[in-house]
This record gives structure tokens, C-alpha cells and sequence, in this order.
């Protein structure tokens, strides 16, 4: 996913570049006469609008289709058996998890809160990848749902500001078989 | 079909009033951007100020930089809309002296009290530090914030009442009357359009961050006065959101006044742009949901609706604004100067920095991708090469000696240097992001680091831009209060 969100934005912002170098390379001579030039201009806008629309509009669709949330219960794939279940509280500063080893390939239901301020639950993968987040928040409970695919430690790290050992607050899953 | 000739109008002195802010806001932006460095260099272990430090410094650049940005973007505003409005002075140094007693308050809650809980004083870390600070300073932190915000909402009621005076009311001042009617070419200009979007916005945002400020200072004495911490963090982004989204919309009309008159070719507030500009308004304030798409306990709808505006947001920006300007400046003879050049690349900065920004607000992306780098990087990119580049702009337009001074070949360095360090520095988060890399660390593990050193190279060249730029504005301030022709006309119209 971090790949593809990169080389979108890559793709757009040279586009955009583009555009801009193009229009500055065609600043320098002018055309006196800007009434055909904006009647071209806003038909060319009119395209530009239906060809982004096209193109965003399918894409913000595709995105929501995974509906309910990607996080949420349909992703855990019921077949493979019940869910693990980890209970998470966020502290200053450490994360306090009622398990730590999980089996690989059965999904896991992380329920995460907080016994004092803000945190945020972020999972990274061996190869130090977050694949999955929530916020742990006091008085709420945030349900992910996650199968981890391979074996190996994760890391825990927290993902939202909350004081003085904020880059300090880790901790570890054990993924690994049965 | 309208005819599109330009009417020159003569170039306006700032008033004192004007330049103060500048000056403020330069003094505050270069001490903001070398805190920004520290940070950098701490990240990548060039130094080794410890976690306390950085978090102080964290603190103090994430709130001094939103309200440095929003007194630089306010002087932008009043500047040109005082033109077609009858402002008050009085309110506008009122909100200039109720900054500076705010920077002051923070200031000694950050440097004396220790306070460290961010810009973004999430419910409730500023009453829990582990010791670290008093409720004194907490209270000094967040009564800062709030005086701040009063002056801005003294501002912006007096922007207010001035628009309602000259045009009948506000939607007359967004042009409604021309958007949902007949267009009869009388729409406000828009100066005017953008101004009374941005006041809109910015009395409902800053009543809603003085109502939760006022209601977490309450807590810091009266702990039985609960508060929910889903709603004070939906109530802070909310007003973080709509406060920095409205500065870059007051700084723009830097952008719509400067430009035509380098062009001679005028920005019309036709259907179109009052359209997008209505849009943005309803927009603005519905698009924070994306900082909450973590926030599982929200119902699924509200993130959805975040998700879609997130969307749709990004439209007005890029069709309307965007390329109007380009519009304007393809094939208009245009002179290049820094001013030209700054604003020109603002609108690039503004453009390129919204692709992360929406990419982040997809919700199978912000999964994985919120809470990173990733959104420093997209923030970095539309203020610092959008929003901040649109101020310094203003900033070479007031101080042109005349419409044909050259500039000299260390401001043209000076620009380019300016333009390399901001995208370097930026895609360095943005790259950091990719990889996961959390934000707001104090350390970052092994694996992270050469990417903070590339960060803190790329910072210390736009520093030295940045330096270049405002030594240029004082040595000039002299030339910013008078009336006289600033922007060079087109090419083939000054030889005629």
C-alpha cells in the first residue's frame, strides 16, 4: 500500500510539474489578445475537470468499497477459526498486552484503549513496515483486525504523541505456529 | 462574451500596521524554521539534545508556526481588502498585541514551565505529564493559545462587519447573488471572495478551539468536569484543521492581486471560481475526519464523509485557483522577478503538496500511512513552498524599489535555493513516510537516520534562502509604505 500511495503521489506531482514548467516556458512572449485565449483556457479547464472527475471519482469508489472499513470484522477471515483476541491498554510509557504470541495466518482481534492519555498502536512487520494502526484512546475501545502473514517479531511502536518517552513506548508480538 | 481588459490599479504602501505583522512574522518564521532544523538534526543524531528538548521545541515550533503563518497571512488579507472595504486599525493592532502577550505566554509555559505537549494538546496530556510540568504552565500554554484566537476572532469580526457594510451581507461578499443567478458581472472581487470564506470559516473554527481550550483549562482545576477525549480531539482538529487550511486561503490573495497586475490580465470572480470558493467554505470544515479515520469509535459515516470531501476538496484548488493562475501567466509577456517567481511557484507548491495530502486522506492508505512522516511531508510542502513562498512574495512585492529594478543574482540563488532545499526537505519526509517512519520522534532507530542527515542538508539551504529573503525585506522596508509602481508590466506593454 506505502508503495502504491508513493508512486501515486509521484505520478500526480509531476504532473502538476509538469503543467507548471510548461506554463512558465510559455510565459515569455505574449499574446495580446486574452479573450480567444481564455475561451480555449475554460474549455480546456472543462476538460481537465470531466478527465480528474474520471479518474477520481472511480478511485475514491474503489477505496470505500472495502466497506466496512478495512480495519473491521470482515477482514478477518472467519473461515480460519475464531479470532485470537489481545487486550492492549496504553500507558505512559509502555503498552501493557494481555498476550504477545499469536499464530500465523489466524486473524487477530487487537482491542486497544488507554489507561491515561492519547496513544496510537502501530504494528510493524519484520521488515519494519507498519501494516497496521489504531488509536488507543482512554474511555474507548479501537478493535483492529489483523492476520499476520508471516512469522516473525513485530514491533509495537506508538503512533501518537504522548509525552517526554513517546519514541520509547514499544513493544513486541511473537508471530509464529502452533 | 465579457471582455477580459485589465484596469490598472495604482500600487499600494502597506500601512504601518501591515509591516509590523510582516516583520513579526519574519522574525518568528526564521527562529520557527531553526527550531525545524534542531529537530532535523537531532532526528538524524547530528546532535544529541535529549527528548525533553525536542519535544519543548516541538511545541513551540507546531503552535508558533500555525499562528506565525496565520499573522503573515492576515497581513496579506487586510492589506489588499482594505481596498474595497473600510477596515478598522484600531482591531487590527488590537489582534497584533494579543498575538505577541499569546508568544509570550507560550514562550515562558514551553521555556520556563517545560510544557511539552505539542501544538495539538490532546485531551487530556496537558493535565497528565508525569511530572514534567504544572498545571500552571499547561494553563499558561492553553490560555496563550486562547488569547491568540481572541484576537483573531476580534479580526475577523471587524472583516465581518466590514464586508456586510459594503456588500449586504456575507453571501453577497461570496457572490451569491451572481452564483445562483444571474451573473451580471458585479460579483466582489476576489479578495473579497476569499476573505469572507476564510472569516466564515475561522469565527466557527476559533469558537469551537476556544470552547474546548476553555473547557480543558476548566478540567485543570476542576477534574470532576469531565470531558470526552473522542470529543476534545474531534474538537481540536477541527479548529487545527479549518485555522491552517485558512491561512493559505488568506494568503492567496496575494496571488489573485499580485499576478494580474504583472500581467495586466484580470482574475474574475465568475460562476466558476465563486462556485469553487462556496465549495471550499462547506468543504474547509468537513474535511478534518481524515486525522480521525483511526478513530474507530466515530461512526463509519462520519469517517466516509471525511474520506469523500477529503476527495473533493482537492478540486477548487487545482481547477479553480491553480490553473486560473496558470491561465494568467501562459503567454502574458509576464517579467520574472522574485515576486512573479515566488508567487508562481507557490501555486505549484500549494498543488503538489495537496497530491500526498489526498492520497493520505484514502482510508486503506491512511491505515498505514497516518501518523508517519508522510503527513508532515504533505503539510511541509503546500505551507512552506505554498503558503510561506506566497508571503515572502508579498514581502519582494512591497519592497520593489520600482517596476524595474533588477533583483540581483544572490536573491535568484537565493530562490532556487529556496525552492531545491523546501522540495528535497519535503520528499525526505515524504520518503521517511513510505517507509513507515513515525512522526514526532525524538530518535529515530538506525535504519531511518540517512534520511534525516539528506532532511537536514536540504533544511540548512532553504534556511540560508530564507535568510536572503528577509534581510531583503528589512533593507527595503522603507520603500514598503509608499504608493508607487511595483510590478513590472509585460513585456511587449512596457515597450509600447
Amino acid at each position: 500500500m506505502q508503495e502504491t500511495a508513493w508512486q501515486v503521489s509521484l505520478v500526480l506531482m509531476s504532473l502538476i510539474a509538469f503543467g507548471v514548467v510548461y506554463v512558465a516556458i510559455n510565459s515569455g512572449k505574449r499574446e495580446e489578445d486574452y479573450g480567444p485565449l481564455v475561451k480555449s483556457a475554460y474549455g480546456f479547464r472543462t476538460k481537465l475537470f470531466w478527465a480528474v472527475a474520471l479518474l477520481f471519482f472511480p478511485a475514491m469508489i474503489y477505496n470505500l468499497v472495502g466497506l466496512p472499513l478495512p480495519y473491521s470484522e470482515s477482514r478477518a477471515d472467519s473461515k480460519l477459526g475464531p479470532a485470537q483476541v489481545i487486550n492492549v491498554i496504553g500507558h505512559m510509557w509502555y503498552w501493557e498486552m494481555d498476550r504477545d504470541q499469536v499464530e500465523v495466518g489466524q486473524p487477530v482481534e487487537i482491542r486497544i484503549t488507554s489507561a491515561d492519555v492519547n496513544h496510537g498502536f502501530g504494528i510493524y512487520d519484520t521488515d519494519l513496515r507498519l501494516v497496521a494502526q489504531a488509536q488507543a484512546m482512554p474511555h474507548y475501545t479501537n478493535v483492529i483486525y489483523h492476520t499476520f502473514k508471516k512469522e516473525g517479531i513485530y514491533k509495537v511502536l506508538c503512533m501518537e504523541y504522548c509525552g517526554v518517552a513517546h519514541h520509547n513506548m514499544m513493544t513486541e508480538i511473537k508471530v509464529g505456529k502452533s | 462574451m465579457a471582455s477580459y481588459t485589465y484596469t490598472p490599479v495604482p500600487d499600494t504602501g502597506a500601512k504601518a500596521g501591515v509591516l509590523a505583522y510582516l516583520v513579526v512574522s519574519a522574525v518568528v518564521l526564521l527562529l520557527m524554521m531553526v527550531f525545524g532544523l534542531l529537530m532535523r538534526l537531532e532526528q538524524a543524531q547530528i546532535t544529541s539534545i535529549g527528548g525533553l528538548w525536542f519535544y519543548k521545541i516541538m511545541t513551540l515550533h507546531g503552535a508558533g508556526m500555525v499562528g506565525i503563518v496565520a499573522l503573515a497571512g492576515a497581513a496579506i488579507m487586510w492589506h489588499f481588502l482594505r481596498l474595497y472595504v473600510d477596515l478598522s486599525n484600531g482591531i487590527f493592532m488590537a489582534n497584533l498585541a494579543l498575538f505577541l502577550i499569546g508568544v509570550v505566554m507560550i514562550l515562558a509555559s514551553v521555556l520556563l514551565g517545560d510544557f511539552h505537549a505539542a501544538w495539538t494538546f490532546l485531551f487530556p496530556l496537558p493535565g497528565n505529564s508525569m511530572g514534567l510540568w504544572s498545571t500552571g504552565a499547561a494553563a499558561l500554554f492553553m490560555g496563550g493559545l486562547l488569547v491568540i484566537g481572541v484576537g483573531f476572532v476580534l479580526l475577523h469580526l471587524d472583516i465581518a462587519r466590514a464586508i456586510i457594510v459594503r456588500y449586504g451581507g456575507l453571501g453577497r461578499g461570496l457572490g451569491w447573488p451572481q452564483l445562483f443567478g444571474h451573473d451580471d458581472g458585479n460579483a466582489p472581487p476576489p479578495t473579497v471572495v476569499a476573505s469572507t470564506m476564510v472569516t466564515i470559516v475561522n469565527l466557527v473554527g476559533l469558537v469551537v478551539g476556544a470552547s474546548i481550550l476553555v473547557m480543558m483549562l476548566v478540567n485543570l482545576y476542576v477534574p470532576s468536569f469531565e470531558i470526552d477525549p473522542l470529543l476534545a480531539k474531534g474538537m481540536i482538529y477541527f479548529f487545527g484543521h479549518v485555522f491552517i487550511n485558512a491561512v493559505i486561503y488568506m494568503a492567496v490573495i496575494a496571488v489573485y492581486e499580485i499576478l494580474p497586475r504583472y500581467t495586466q490580465r484580470p482574475w474574475k470572480s465568475n460562476k466558476v471560481f465563486l462556485a469553487s470558493w462556496t465549495a471550499s467554505t462547506i468543504m474547509v470544515m468537513f474535511i478534518f475526519p481524515h486525522h480521525l479515520l483511526m478513530d474507530y469509535a466515530y461512526p463509519k459515516w462520519f469517517l466516509i464523509v471525511g474520506h469523500i470531501i477529503g476527495y473533493l476538496n482537492t478540486f477548487p484548488i487545482l481547477i479553480v485557483t491553480g490553473y486560473g493562475a496558470m491561465m494568467i501567466v501562459y503567454r502574458s509577456g509576464i517579467r520574472w522577478d522574485m515576486c512573479s517567481r515566488l508567487l508562481f511557484v507557490s501555486l505549484f507548491g500549494w498543488a503538489v503538496g495537496a497530491m500526498p495530502a489526498f492520497i493520505d486522506g484514502t482510508i486503506t492508505v491512511n491505515y498505514v500511512m497516518h501518523n508517519t512522516l508522510w503527513v508532515p511531508g504533505h503539510f511541509h510542502t503546500y505551507l512552506l513552498l505554498g503558503m510561506v513562498a506566497m508571503v515572502f512574495g508579498f514581502m519582494y512585492y512591497l519592497g520593489k524599489p520600482n517596476e524595474n529594478a533588477k533583483d540581483s543574482p544572490i536573491d535568484v540563488a537565493a530562490f532556487w535555493a529556496f525552492v531545491i532545499g523546501t522540495m528535497g526537505f519535503t520528499m525526505s519526509f515524504l520518503y521517511s513516510g513510505k517507509i513507515s517512519v513515525p512522526r514526532r520522534y525524538a530518535e529515530h532507530l538506525p535504519e531511518w537516520v540517512p534520511y534525516d542527515r539528506l532532511a537536514s542538508y536540504f533544511v540548512m539551504l532553504l534556511l540560508a534562502a530564507v535568510l536572503v529573503f528577509i534581510f531583503r525585506f528589512f533593507s527595503r522596508l522603507g520603500f514598503a509604505g509608499r504608493d508607487y509602481q511595483r510590478a513590472s508590466q509585460a513585456r511587449s506593454l512596457a515597450a509600447t
